[in-house]
């Protein structure tokens, strides 16, 4: 990839990352590499979360925006957004529910909703007949790399970067095991 | 400086001198180590998550992942510092890519492989298994062939010949269960907590390791072990006889598992001729093992390897030394080498 943008590695000035929501493991996969080349390079990095990217493309919209990304397990995480001048704004804290949850929320909110993300798709019926919801469809099913170098490249101008190892992955999820011991540790 | 094996069919560049980072998330420990010509421990790191896990009895696979992620970062960079190298002075990284938890042994080989390809140095995959036999070999470099090796852990229990360098035969392995899984799951049922082995170590040595007669499975014949008819056998004498001793218990079975593991090595060196007998994996930080193991060596007058307690644990220095070896025999892994949570050792035959 390097190669085909005329660019060497040496040259790379910082290094953005997907830090989630999304499944673990590619989760992982993608931020151990992204902490490793930052960490051999030594150059600072930026965390940008996978719903900021989906709702990014659709910044021209006066609409409100939900980024919705399927969570397996019956869930979806998601988070709204709303346009501001050059850019997006994220208006509720990323969370994860069932997708009747998030079709009770969109049902509660006034004005008009665009939908994206594989959540979005996947769970097409509970949203697509509620009034003023409409669906993204299937060219905004997934974050892009491009969309995490715009929204990195801001964020670098404005020297909002952390160290390799300040990275947090958003899991919005306990691993199961600490759920059940919790549960049994309350009951 | 020791003499190279002539079994390492030399690889320009692969020398004395070649300096290598090795990582290790199989499982609960994060490490990173820099080794120099195979056995040159220059910094040696680990982060253990032990006592994150603790409280659920076991290792618990998506908590282990999630603590590698956090952890791996400072961990690479303690090892680069304590070693004095500077990241592109190395020549090569390594990381394990299997046996072990997919998750973990993951987020070790991203790392390696995005750590290569920036410092435009090899990257090397290494066995865990092969690691585990590399241990002993790390601090006695004095290798004469054959060897036997008797890896014990929570997840193996093998005996192994070493023809050569990468050339190994399986000669026995067990049935059921590892030999440290019986460790483990004898210390939750006497309620000596997580991780087991350790636990029975200490209380062992205030109990009599003969109170209580605890079969020895497979015993008689064979290089073959089994451990649930042991593991079995503690929990009925322990209903059966609820006031006995916890220190006579633990030392009863931890007396028959080491009887068991040394014997079948001994019977093992002297089916093959071995010169040399190495022991390997996490149960070989037992107290009894060790001074069995060694008596055993010393009384059939062969040579006893036994690594010092830290490089029998999961450690990178194991890993790192183990890809030097690979690196000369075989060359650099391609960079799309995934993780292979059931990867097995490559045998002869």
């Amino acid at each position: 990839m390097c190669r085909q943008a005329r660019v060497e590695l040496s040259e790379i000035s910082c290094v953005a990352v997907d830090h989630g929501p999304g499944l673990f493991t590619g989760l992982r996969v993608g931020v151990a590499s992204g902490k490793a080349i930052a960490q051999a390079l030594r150059v600072p990095m930026i965390a940008v979360s996978s719903l900021d990217l989906l709702a990014f493309p659709l910044r021209f919209t006066d609409r409100r925006i939900a980024a919705v990304i399927d969570a397996r397990r019956g869930e979806v995480f998601w988070a709204f957004y709303r346009q501001v001048p050059g850019g997006i704004q994220r208006i509720s804290e990323p969370t994860v529910g069932s997708p009747d949850e998030l079709a009770a929320e969109l049902l509660a909110q006034h004005g008009d909703t665009i939908l994206a993300g594989d959540g979005a798709i996947r769970y097409a019926e509970h949203f697509a007949q509620r009034p003023g919801v409409e669906l993204a469809g299937g060219d905004h099913a997934y974050p892009s790399a491009r969309s995490l170098v715009q929204l990195a490249h801001a964020k670098a101008l404005r020297e909002d970067w952390v160290r390799p190892h300040e990275i947090e992955l958003l899991y919005l999820r306990k691993p199961d095991a600490e759920i059940n011991w919790s549960m049994r540790a309350g009951a | 400086m020791t003499a190279f094996d002539p079994t390492v069919p030399s690889r320009p560049g692969v020398d004395a001198h070649t300096r290598i980072l090795g990582i290790e998330t199989s499982c609960d420990e994060t490490a990173a180590s820099v080794v120099v010509g195979g056995h040159v421990v220059r910094s040696s790191v680990v982060s253990s998550q032990v006592d994150i896990h603790a409280r659920f009895g076991g290792v618990v696979p998506e908590i282990a992942s999630r603590a590698h992620v956090d952890l791996l970062t400072p961990v690479i960079a303690e090892a680069l510092v304590e070693a004095g190298v500077e990241g592109p002075e190395l020549d090569a990284v390594a990381a394990t890519y299997g046996p072990g938890l997919v998750g973990s042994l993951l987020v070790g080989v991203s790392t390696a492989k995005a750590l290569a390809l920036v410092w435009g140095v090899p990257f090397v995959a290494v066995n865990h298994l092969e690691a585990h036999l590399y241990a002993a070999l790390v601090e006695d470099p004095s290798l004469e062939l054959p060897v036997v090796v008797l890896l014990v852990s929570g997840g193996h229990t093998m005996l192994i010949e070493m023809e050569g360098h990468g050339r190994y035969r399986l000669l026995g392995s067990t049935i059921d269960g590892a030999a440290g899984e019986a460790f483990d799951k004898v210390g939750r049922y006497l309620g000596l907590g997580y991780p087991g082995g350790p636990a029975i170590d200490r209380i062992a040595m205030e109990g009599d390791p003969h109170a209580i007669a605890f079969p020895r499975a497979l015993m008689a014949d064979g290089l073959d072990f089994s451990f649930s008819g042991l593991k079995t056998s503690v929990v009925n004498h322990v209903r059966k006889h609820p006031e006995v001793a916890t220190a006579d218990v633990a030392a009863s079975f931890q007396e028959a598992v080491v009887d068991v593991l040394v014997t079948k090595a001994r019977r093992a060196a002297q089916q093959i001729g071995a010169k040399g007998l190495v022991l390997g994996g996490g149960v070989a930080a037992n107290s009894l093992l060790r001074e069995r193991f060694l008596s055993a060596c010393v009384e059939d007058g062969i040579h006893g390897f036994l690594p010092s307690r830290a490089m029998c644990t999961d450690n990178a220095a194991m890993v790192a030394a183990a890809a030097w070896w690979r690196l000369g025999a075989d060359g650099p892994s391609p960079l799309d080498t995934g993780a292979d949570p059931n990867l097995r050792l490559q045998l002869l035959d």
